[in-house]
């Protein structure tokens, strides 16, 4: 089936079979290898893309029901090649990684919660990466990564103090 | 690519989707996906068509209907609303009919079956009609699921640890169905009839749940349920409404167990004794044991039957509890 896709605001028209996962279909179809392939059964969050800006496992969506909607992969967040956005940035400095096997997930998860609630609660930040599962880290420096880039996006919007 | 292959069709509307229903025995409605597609990745499901209706007009809602007195013939009344207009909706039983009170008063908040579950959590009509409803939408799954997830799937599943299938029993919801043209309804206690077993025809498409409003001035909520994390499946959860007066006396109550058995189960002899009193929890925990004392309670692998039953009288306790708090700090 052809089914057209807006991804990352540029418009693609891909050829699958309806079976194909989003998932799929993003990493073998546009080479979008960003959203990784963890338990592919909704469990681990591993896939997570924003779909009109709401965390979404794209391991749960045929690519066939994704056309119509924006969707935003890790490759989308960035704003100009070889810059960060402040989440990843802040992923970086608090060392919110190891293996990053979690990492793009993690970071649209909190892209999500940060674009609808500029100051979350650490109770809100644990809510909003609850299904991402990271076997690495212990959660505490993403936690603290999202905090911190919480407080960085707040401050852009403050004039400067003197 | 973990799936069987299946056809794919996105039909235009509701009766369409039906037609399809009845022309291939393998194939399954689908709209947001979540419980579906993890069974079809293990293959557990192998439809041989999926007919998506997560955008069908006119199946994504959340309104207030009031109740009206049956009209002279011909005058549609108020609540035919232009979604509605040509639903020939079957009344079971004229005072129980639309899933209004039994004595055809008052409202109901009708929630489209495609309506999904991010949208009803954060509903400002749910949160103030259906607060039973607000309460336990966060323990349904995760953020990134609720929003994909519908109200009409969880109910079409009938999974008996989903939250939405305990709300659904415990106040009393009714379910709109749509099959061959004809639209037909069903109270949740008539439909939810074993673990993934409902009453929905196959060639049928849920199509909305009602669920009636309280119009008491003091109505409190509580909810407790049991689980491995929040996100994940309950392995006994507990739902409580009560209405009090205003000398803190019970005037109504709905008590339901989600997960312990095989279907939601409504304690009715406990919502009964407790009508004219005020909470008494030695005497709550009595009612609430002996109403479970008769029931088949499930086991696996997480929860003995003997523990299901145990920690569902104790968390219905706690949920009746906080319900008669919560409705006591209501002036």
């Amino acid at each position: 089936m052809k089914v057209e896709l807006n991804i990352n605001n540029e418009k693609h028209t891909v050829e699958v079979e309806p079976r194909t996962s989003l998932l799929d279909c993003l990493r073998d179809k546009l080479l979008l290898t960003g959203a990784h392939a963890g338990c592919e059964h909704g469990v681990c969050g591993a896939c997570t893309v924003l779909v009109d800006g709401t965390a979404v496992r794209s391991c749960l969506m045929f690519a066939v029901q994704a056309d119509g909607y924006a969707i935003t992969t890790i490759e989308g967040l960035s704003p100009g090649p070889g810059e960060l956005s402040p989440l990843q940035d802040a992923f970086c400095e608090t060392h919110g990684m190891q293996c990053g096997y979690c990492t793009p997930a993690m970071i649209l998860a909190a892209h999500a919660l940060l674009a609808k609630n500029a100051s979350p609660t650490r109770e809100q930040i644990v809510e909003a990466i609850s299904g991402n599962l990271c076997r690495c880290t212990g959660y505490a420096q993403i936690v603290e990564a999202i905090a911190l880039a919480a407080e960085r996006i707040r401050g852009q919007n403050e004039p400067a103090r003197r | 690519m973990k799936p069987a292959p299946f056809e794919y069709s996105r039909p235009a509307d509701i009766d369409e989707a039906c037609a399809l229903l009845a022309a291939d025995d393998g194939a399954r409605l689908i709209a947001g996906g979540q419980t579906l597609v993890p069974l079809m990745a293990m293959r557990l499901a192998r439809p041989s068509r999926l007919i998506d209706i997560a955008r069908i007009p006119g199946l994504s809602y959340i309104r207030e209907e009031f109740a009206v007195r049956p009209r002279e013939s011909g005058d549609p009344g108020p609540q035919a609303t232009p979604d509605r207009a040509g639903l020939d909706s079957r009344l079971r039983g004229n005072e129980r009919g639309r899933g209004f009170d039994s004595n055809g008063t008052g409202s109901v908040v009708a929630i489209g079956a495609t309506t999904k579950q991010h949208v009803v959590e954060h509903d400002p009509l749910v949160r103030s009609k259906l607060p039973l409803l607000a309460k336990v939408m966060p323990y349904v799954g995760h953020g990134a699921t609720r929003a994909r997830g519908t109200v009409g799937g969880s109910l079409a599943n009938g999974d008996p640890a989903a939250e939405i299938v305990l709300v659904a029993a415990t106040l009393g919801a009714t379910l709109t169905w749509r099959d061959g043209g004809k639209s037909s309804e069903i109270a949740a206690a008539d439909f939810f009839l074993g673990p993934m077993v409902t009453a929905l025809p196959l060639t049928a498409c849920l199509a909305e749940a009602r669920f009636p409003v309280w119009s008491e001035r003091r109505v409190g909520v509580g909810f407790h349920e049991v689980n491995a994390r929040q996100s994940d499946f309950a392995f006994v959860a507990a739902a409580a409404q009560v209405a009090l007066d205003a000398d803190g006396c019970c005037t109504r109550a709905a008590i339901g167990i989600g997960a312990a058995a095989a279907v939601p189960l409504r304690l009715d002899t406990v919502a009964t004794d407790l009508q004219g009193k005020r909470f008494d929890e030695a005497k709550v925990r009595e009612a609430v044991k002996a109403a479970l004392a008769d029931v088949e309670t499930m086991a696996d692998l997480h929860a003995s039957a003997e523990y299901r039953r145990r920690v569902a009288a104790t968390l219905a306790v706690r949920a009746i509890a906080d319900a008669f708090a919560a409705a006591a700090r209501r002036a």
